[in-house]
């Protein structure tokens, strides 16, 4: 809020003309970081349309969010665990593993409330994950080598359990599938879903102690410890949150696909970190916003979407897919460096 | 710092071994009495001599933990059972060629009299199989070919041009002889369902089909999610779609749920091959009226007869040779591509509203 004004002082007491002009255009970009990233997205989507008049229908725009609405909330726990300088490799193991076991509990038991199915699979979510932060925080495993390992493990307790079968449609009840169809509000319930996820992130994240914490243990995890910050109990909390979200994401994705496959969203996990990455968050730690993965999943959504709609070949796809990924990196890092230099010009002052 | 790297040593040390377990677990299969090996000696100079000792047989599927090649497998230890002799079972825990090969090394210590292989990779097999080969090994490829100088017979699981022909004369019956239609695929790369999609093209060619247009072939990469988005842009691309075939197990399940949810019953027909368990909701509710698969169980078995004919020596793997396959009667071994022989067995079978359910819990 404070922004604005000191911005426009600043830009006034620069001597030069040209550079007025150059910082007040900057204190526009400044008031949202990932501006570069939205207009990208806004390009991308004018383009597509141009291409495809049936790209912004009301109807595609909501296929969109549905689909992309399960990555965008596992996109959530994965920018908190890559602000403390870690990252999951296991969540789409730990997202088939809960996903079999709810989809085999409501196959057994078919009166099953909806919300049980969903309390089910998060608690599950929960328990991997807690046991993932456990192996992190307590015994000091480097993220990567943990996560990896349980990958497999969780991997392969979901071929065990499952005994290599699958979870058809026939054998889930309507009610089950229902939680992907059904509304609330008037809104999918997917998406109602993410937008209730997003929210609490949003208030979790910027005004809470705990949320404010986490940061300060990825910006500078000496430091931190030095001023008191639980350092052990944080890194613990983010991949129980993280498995949780995971374990939450499992049912959704059985019931909207109305499958459990054992090798469901395999290799899932790359796609929510590309979209954390798309969205600001630095591998580096300490840096990483609700917005910017909100539309860093989006843009991912968006491709997801718009690339059947355009008419181009198979094999050039997955070419197109990266090659746009790298442009509004490009142009999410050439924005943001126009930023920083705006504010070392403030500084100055 | 010591304790530290000496506790990530015994994790990592610990999840080997746990995988290590899994994949025993996964391989084990039925690998019990090798004591008569001892008696049986190399059976290469003496494949031509008939003889009703218990001879064992190796049939390795893609990877482990899948429901269709468990069925596969159940059906060759059926016809081994029939047949008296020992099945040994076996499937890499990844789908790779290198896992497999692996397996086949295994498999020419263990001597087995033959191998029956459905191949993650038609040539990378290549040097492993030659080498089975000329320990006297038998080796045939189902399901998945590998090529011709690796085998001495493939079993087919169904004849590509009967399936590309089938499922063209089912889409023209289901939306009525005219209309859009469109092909949801595995992934561009796919061998089977590319051969498959060429003969459909061919039999659209036919005048009959003068008023079907087939506007795009869409790839799902066999992945849900993917496979979800490319039939919503089929749908939105072309509004006046009548009819969708998707010759993948992962494709057709994803595209009946599109349908399904978008209400499209009736407007917009489906068709292909795919698993009863996963199709059985669609099939019930009159999404996809009717749709085709080979049976697996009779892929194995036939697998199964023609490893056992190859080892007793009724068949050498020539063009025109017959023999007897148990419950699937007389099979003849028929060209395939250039230099290759194999064995079709024979046209796909429908699933529909009258079978469905019986089908439902086989596979």
């Amino acid at each position: 809020m404070a922004d604005k004004p000191m911005a426009q002082q600043a830009a006034q007491a620069v001597p030069s003309g040209g550079a007025v002009r150059r910082a007040s255009l900057s204190v526009h970009i400044m008031r949202f970081r990932e501006l570069g990233l939205l207009g990208f997205v806004v390009l991308l989507a004018l383009l597509v349309q141009w291409r495809n008049p049936s790209f912004l229908t009301l109807e595609n725009i909501n296929d969109l969010l549905r689909n992309a609405a399960i990555l965008s909330i596992l996109a959530l726990g994965m920018m908190l665990v890559i602000v403390t300088r870690g990252i999951d490799l296991s969540i789409g193991a730990t997202l088939a593993l809960s996903g079999m076991i709810t989809a085999l509990t409501v196959s057994a038991n078919p009166g099953m409330h909806p919300m049980a199915a969903l309390l089910l699979g998060t608690a599950i979510g929960l328990a991997c994950g807690s046991l993932l932060g456990w192996f992190v925080a307590r015994l000091g495993i480097l993220p990567i080598i943990a996560t990896l390992g349980m990958m497999n493990v969780f991997r392969g307790l979901t071929f065990t359990i499952s005994g290599g079968k699958w979870v058809s449609a026939h054998q889930m009840p309507d009610s089950f599938t229902g939680i992907a169809t059904g509304s609330i509000l008037g809104i999918n319930t997917l998406i109602f879903i993410a937008i209730v996820a997003y929210a609490v992130f949003h208030y979790f994240v910027n005004h809470t102690r705990t949320g404010r914490q986490i940061y300060a243990v990825g910006s500078n995890p000496e430091a931190a410890v030095i001023s008191g910050i639980p350092k052990e109990r944080l890194l613990w909390l983010v991949y129980a949150i993280m498995g949780a979200l995971s374990g939450l994401c499992g049912v959704l994705w059985v019931a909207k696909f109305a499958s459990a496959q054992g090798d469901t969203a395999m290799g899932y996990e790359l796609t929510v970190i590309a979209a954390c990455v798309l969205g600001g968050v630095s591998i580096a730690g300490g840096v990483g916003k609700v917005s910017g993965v909100l539309v860093g999943s989006l843009l991912i959504g968006m491709l997801n979407n718009a690339l059947p709609l355009l008419n181009v070949s198979p094999f050039w796809q997955t070419a197109i897919q990266g090659g746009i990924i790298l442009l509004a990196v490009l142009a999410n890092v050439w924005v943001k460096r126009s930023v920083d230099r705006n504010h070392l010009l403030r500084r100055r002052i | 710092m010591k304790r530290r790297l000496i506790l990530m040593l015994m994790f990592l040390l610990s999840i080997s071994l746990l995988a290590a377990a899994c994949g025993g677990n996964n391989n084990s299969g039925n690998t019990g009495n090798s004591g008569a090996s001892g008696t049986e000696g190399n059976s290469s100079g003496q494949a031509e001599a008939k003889d009703d000792t218990p001879k064992k047989h190796a049939i390795i599927f893609k990877n482990a933990g899948n429901p269709y090649g468990e069925k596969m497998i159940e059906g060759f230890r059926e016809a081994m059972a029939e047949l008296g002799h020992e099945v040994i079972a076996k499937a890499p825990d990844q789908p790779t060629a290198e896992a497999q090969i692996q397996i086949i090394e295994e498999l020419i210590a263990q001597k087995v009299d033959s191998i029956a292989i459905a191949a993650n990779d038609s040539d990378a097999l290549e040097p492993a199989l030659k080498k089975a080969m000329d320990r006297g090994i038998k080796v045939l490829s189902l399901d998945s070919a590998v090529n011709a100088n690796s085998r001495l017979v493939h079993v087919n699981q169904a004849d590509p041009e009967r399936i590309g022909r089938t499922l063209i004369q089912a889409i023209h019956e289901m939306i009525g002889g005219e209309g859009q239609i469109a092909i949801l695929s595995a992934t561009s790369q796919a061998t089977n369902q590319n051969i498959w999609i060429e003969w459909m093209k061919k039999e659209l060619e036919n005048p009959v089909y003068a008023n079907i247009e087939l506007v795009k072939v869409a790839y799902g990469d066999d992945l849900r999610d993917k496979s979800v988005s490319e039939t919503e842009g089929l749908l939105k691309s072309y509004p006046d779609l009548k009819g969708i075939i998707a010759p993948t197990t992962v494709g057709i399940a994803a595209a009946g749920k599109v349908l399904t949810d978008k209400g499209l019953k009736g407007q917009v027909q489906l068709t292909g091959l795919g698993l009863p368990s996963e199709m059985a909701e669609y099939i019930e509710s009159g999404v996809c009226q009717w749709m085709y698969l080979w049976n697996p169980i009779d892929v194995g078995y036939l697998a199964a007869y023609a490893a056992d004919a190859l080892v007793k020596g009724d068949i050498t793997g020539a063009v025109g040779e017959t023999f007897k396959a148990g419950r699937l009667g007389e099979k003849s071994i028929v060209r395939d591509g250039e230099d290759g022989t194999q064995i079709m067995l024979g046209d796909p079978f429908r699933f529909d509203q009258s079978n469905i359910a019986e089908w439902k819990n086989v596979y």
